[in-house]
């Protein structure tokens, strides 16, 4: 292959590095006004009234919006469309956005603000998610699984009870992983404008533009066919930008009703406030396994705190345990979820989605396992990875699996045989393992339309136009789209003009979510390029007088295999083709194959192929002060095939450094402010200097390691590199310390106060060990039983009554308590 | 300070700021003369990007935190966010928009296309210029150097390797030839390697 496998310049390149990208807060157009949001400093309160007389009267103020301007309730999911773009009735967060002003400066706009009047009602604050399953009033929202609890699920794929009674030894441990955020250097940003015919356009920092361009026109109660969504390069998602935003709507309809150009750029406190960060989740997970350490059965509870709104939560509550089989084989498994809301800023998806919570737990715990019975932990992952094309115990069809490989590079490239349990105190290696779909199974809301969709336009100049909604947020999705269509017609990636994220523009992709660009988006690119190229070809034979077949596509020429000096060049065959055809384009779209979990929930979890990854850390820990450095990280990643190397490194590196963000230091924390100032719950650390981050200083040395086994889902056999590297950092830092000072953190992040509290507790005797110690009880509804694929089952539950679980009472009255 | 940025500063606060609080002073961006009118407490990032529509710098926090509105003053980087405008009168300002050479590259621009050290972009320019200061006053700085240099951008993005490397190539440090993206992916030199294998 000549462009897809080549380390290129990514095709967007020239204008990140010369500040031409044009990101949402530099729109600026003519006659432009600006808008602030107003935002509750209570975390649960009822609005009482809301005055805004004097705001209105204030120099610079154009309009003044509320909760009554919103009547439409809108969210990501069908099932959780419970958003206003402005409180109606109360406020479920600090940082809530309550009113907003739009003016002619954001300095006018600022002002205008604080002479909005609110009156509230303070509620009581629910804090955590114990303190959610412990309150049946206030409730938070008016619908959910219970009061307070937004989710519930439980699945028994086999039963798990007598396979532990039958294991050889049963380990169980207590897990948290706090919440974090994405800390995207963009801050949210949109500008929204009517045009010349009376349209609304909106420009969004948005991952996605058409889920976006759908709860606008929900919101606002307008035909979407009158609304223009233009999803800007985002300057970072990671998940962040994946919701429809309160701002968004905001804007929107301010350009609507003042017929001018609106912008709402959120503050770096805003943003922590925005949030949809990773769910702070407290899990149970109980492994039966033989002697050898092979798993018997697994028993896995966690519970998620959702914040304020339901976001993409019934997703995240299941992502906390589907994809828990693909890794190693599991002949049973029982899963319980259960998500609450609490009076915190909505959680969401972080790259990972519901992932990274539920493999820290299963990879620290395989390390246990390992010590406990004297096994290398490289060696017992090796020896129970969940065979290739194979189904898993919940229904999940796996792809290619080069997990064995990935192992086996880290293990080598780290010199694990030789040093690890052999390095002197302080110092340790760490190992787990991981896997991450490569695009959700499934569309966010139901229907059976393309998730992905690219077309092609060709026109005598030799000009090759790939239309496709997907957003570019920096992972490199425009380069592949160019490279893949490239690849097909002999082309170079430069060659190929692109037009992506605009839905007036371009066909639906999905968005940039569930790293399921590469693969949707370019299977749909390699069926439009490989439509035009037998359009091309055709003609080019005809003038060449040659059978088509004979023809290949390369070097921006179409030319006789036989004898190569014989062909047209690129834009001759195109010139041929437009006399032979007329007008050219043409289309390709993608949808994944349906899956074979066809149980209730078994709509999260499926994907045509799994990414695997192994990752090796290395690890300093300063016994006397519990600081600890991460000098060295190898990781390996299954790939499938690599389609530009120094993007997919880039994506590799940038997962190691966020996980290990995430497992040393970055957490979206609150804290209560003292009585007199009203004790409401709030942010601890709402600004980059306190939320803290690796710098420069902090990064490791990273050696990467692909494995290309090219999978048959995959556009030239490519899978996912997004999301999946990130996931094993934690485990394995967690994993590591243990092998350099002896104790087990059982928590993330793993600050220095949490390893020197274990070190103490080691010292006195105690178990090494710090973390949570207790689950609490959870209103767990009844099983649904869904038979592994070995235990005679077929996708489906075989107890009816489960499946209508949602048709359990949503307004549950304030007495009758929780359900335990 | 020099005389004349000193002069500038005492013109513009004596006889340029009107009733409504808008200020004029000139200053040189990216080597030509500038008079600007701007509302007086506008920051120097706000001035660049709204008043001379400069918007390839950036904000990610206007508190000093994270870096990417960081621009040259006088060769220095600083962080516009954190300058009033009207302190930079007589300023020479040096932004992204003002490394390339004409419509090519800077060797660093170059540099940091070819080794993917611009992920999603944003905080791009203000490492950039950084970086650019860096190597103005260190031609061949090690990697713990930049590293340093390098420690008041955030980047969420890409873990910083290949920001290294870009700095590393563009300074001609041990680079193998110049092979360019080619190299990139494959390159066994620096601390961020890459093994392809099957």
């Amino acid at each position: 292959m000549k462009v897809v496998g080549q380390a290129r310049r990514r095709v967007d390149a020239r204008a990140k590095v010369t500040g031409q990208t044009r990101f949402a807060d530099d729109v600026a157009l003519p006659r432009m006004l600006y808008g602030k949001l107003l935002r509750s400093p209570h975390p649960h309160a009822l609005i009482a009234e809301i005055d805004a007389t004097a705001a209105r009267a204030a120099p610079g103020v154009h309009l003044v919006l509320t909760g009554a301007d919103f009547p439409i309730a809108y969210g990501i999911m069908p099932v959780s469309q419970d958003e206003h773009a402005l409180c109606r009735d109360k406020v479920r967060y600090v940082g809530d956005p309550v009113a907003a002003v739009i003016a002619a400066s954001e300095r006018e706009a600022a002002d205008a603000l604080a002479l909005i009047r609110v009156t509230y009602g303070p509620l009581a604050t629910i804090a955590s998610p114990e303190e959610a399953l412990q309150t049946a009033e206030p409730r938070i929202h008016d619908y959910g699984e219970g009061p307070n609890i937004h989710r519930l699920a439980h699945f028994a794929f086999g039963d798990v009870e007598p396979a532990l009674a039958a294991a050889d030894r049963v380990f169980e441990d207590v897990f948290f992983y706090e919440g974090n955020t994405h800390l995207a250097l963009e801050q949210h940003a949109t500008a929204a404008a009517l045009d010349a015919d009376g349209r609304l356009t909106l420009w969004s920092s948005t991952q996605t533009p058409h889920y976006l361009h759908r709860e606008v026109a929900r919101a606002l109660a307008m035909p979407a066919h009158r609304i223009r969504v233009i999803a800007t390069p985002n300057g970072g998602g990671f998940g962040g930008k994946s919701d429809p935003f309160n701002h968004e709507i905001v804007a929107a309809k301010a350009a609507l009703l003042t017929g001018r150009p609106v912008k709402i750029t959120l503050t770096r406190e805003e943003v922590f406030y925005a949030h949809r960060g990773r769910h702070p989740v407290l899990m149970r997970l109980k492994t039966g396994v033989k002697q050898d350490g092979t798993i018997v059965a697994m028993d896995l509870e966690t519970l998620l705190d959702g914040g304020g709104y339901g976001s993409y939560g019934p997703a995240s509550t299941l992502y906390t345990g589907q994809l828990q089989t693909v890794t190693y084989h599991v002949p049973r498994y029982r899963f319980r979820a259960c998500r609450t809301f609490t009076n915190k800023p909505p959680c969401g998806p972080k790259r990972g989605h519901g992932t990274p919570q539920p493999r820290f737990a299963q990879e620290v715990q395989l390390d246990k396992i390992a010590a406990a019975l004297g096994r290398d932990p490289a060696d017992l992952r090796l020896q129970q990875l969940a065979p290739a094309h194979s189904l898993t115990a919940n229904w999940l069809q796996l792809g290619t699996m080069g997990l064995g490989p990935c192992i086996e590079r880290v293990v080598e490239g780290s010199g694990w045989r030789e040093r690890h349990g052999k390095l002197p105190m302080g110092r340790g290696l760490g190992i787990a393992c991981s896997s991450y779909l490569c695009g959700a199974g499934l569309p966010i809301y139901w229907n059976e339309m393309p998730h992905s969709g690219v077309q092609l336009q060709l026109d005598r100049s030799g000009r090759v136009t790939a239309f496709c909604g997907a957003a570019e947020i920096g992972q490199g999705s425009d380069d592949v789209l160019a490279a893949i269509v490239a690849e097909v017609l002999g082309l170079e990636a430069e060659d190929v003009r692109l037009v992506t994220g605009d839905t007036d523009l371009t066909p639906v992709d999905l968005g940039s979510y569930s790293s399921r660009v590469t693969l949707m988006m370019g299977n749909a690119a390699i069926q439009a390029a490989e439509r035009a190229r037998a359009i091309l070809g055709a003609a080019a034979a005809k003038k060449l007088g040659l059978p088509a077949e004979r023809l290949a596509f390369a070097d921006r020429r179409v030319f006789d295999v036989e004898n190569p000096s014989a062909g047209l060049t690129f834009q001759e065959a195109v010139v041929a083709a437009e006399v032979e055809h007329g007008t050219l384009g043409t289309t390709g779209s993608y949808r994944p194959a349906r899956s074979a979990a066809r149980y209730r929930g078994g709509g999260v979890g499926p994907s045509v192929a799994y990414s695997y990854t192994a990752a090796v850390v290395e690890v300093e820990v300063d016994a006397a002060t519990g600081w600890i450095r991460v000098p060295k990280v190898w990781i390996g990643h299954d790939i499938g095939r690599v389609i530009n190397p120094v993007l997919a490194r880039g994506q590799v590196e940038g997962g190691v450094y966020m996980g290990l963000g995430e497992a040393l230091m970055e957490e979206q924390a609150f804290r209560r402010l003292p009585r007199r100032l009203s004790s409401a719950l709030v942010h601890k650390i709402p600004s980059m200097l306190e939320y803290k981050s690796p710098t420069s200083l902090e990064m490791p040395e990273v050696v990467t390691y692909f494995v290309e086994e090219p999978d048959p889902s995959g556009p030239f056999g490519a899978k996912e590199v997004g999301q999946g590297p990130l996931l094993p950092i934690a485990p394995a830092v967690a994993n590591a310390i243990y092998d350099a000072v002896g104790v087990r953190v059982d928590q993330v992040p793993i600050t220095p106060d949490l390893v020197l509290a274990a070190l103490a507790a080691k010292a006195k005797g105690q178990a090494g060990r710090v973390g949570p110690v207790a689950f609490p009880a959870v209103p767990w509804p009844e099983a649904l039983l869904v038979p592994p694929p070995w235990e005679g089952g077929d996708g489906k539950a075989t107890n009816e009554a489960a499946k209508t679980r949602d048709a359990l009472p949503t307004h549950h009255s304030g007495t009758s308590g929780v359900r335990v | 300070m020099t005389d004349a940025r000193r002069r500038g500063r005492a013109d513009a606060r004596r006889r340029d700021k009107n009733a409504d609080g808008r200020v004029r002073l000139a200053l040189t961006v990216n080597g030509e003369e500038r008079d600007v009118v701007f509302a007086g407490y506008k920051t120097l990032l706000e001035v660049l990007r709204e008043d001379l529509d400069l918007t390839g710098t950036k904000h990610g926090c206007e508190l000093g935190e994270c870096g990417a509105c960081a621009v040259l003053v006088d060769g220095q980087p600083m962080l516009s966010c954190l300058l009033l405008a009207v302190e930079c009168a007589g300023a020479d300002v040096t932004t992204v928009e003002g490394l390339a050479r004409g419509p090519a590259l800077s060797p660093l621009q170059a540099a940091f296309a070819d080794k993917g050290a611009a992920q999603c972009g944003y905080c791009t320019p203000g490492i950039l210029v950084t970086a650019q200061a860096l190597l103005d006053r260190n031609p061949h700085p090690t990697r713990s150097e930049i590293a340093e240099a390098l420690s008041g951008n955030l980047c969420r993005c890409t873990g910083y390797l290949q920001i290294f490397e870009a700095v590393e190539e563009a300074a001609g440090n041990g680079a193998q030839g110049h092979g360019g993206a080619k190299a990139a992916g494959t390159g066994t030199r620096g601390h961020g390697r890459t093994e392809a294998g099957a």
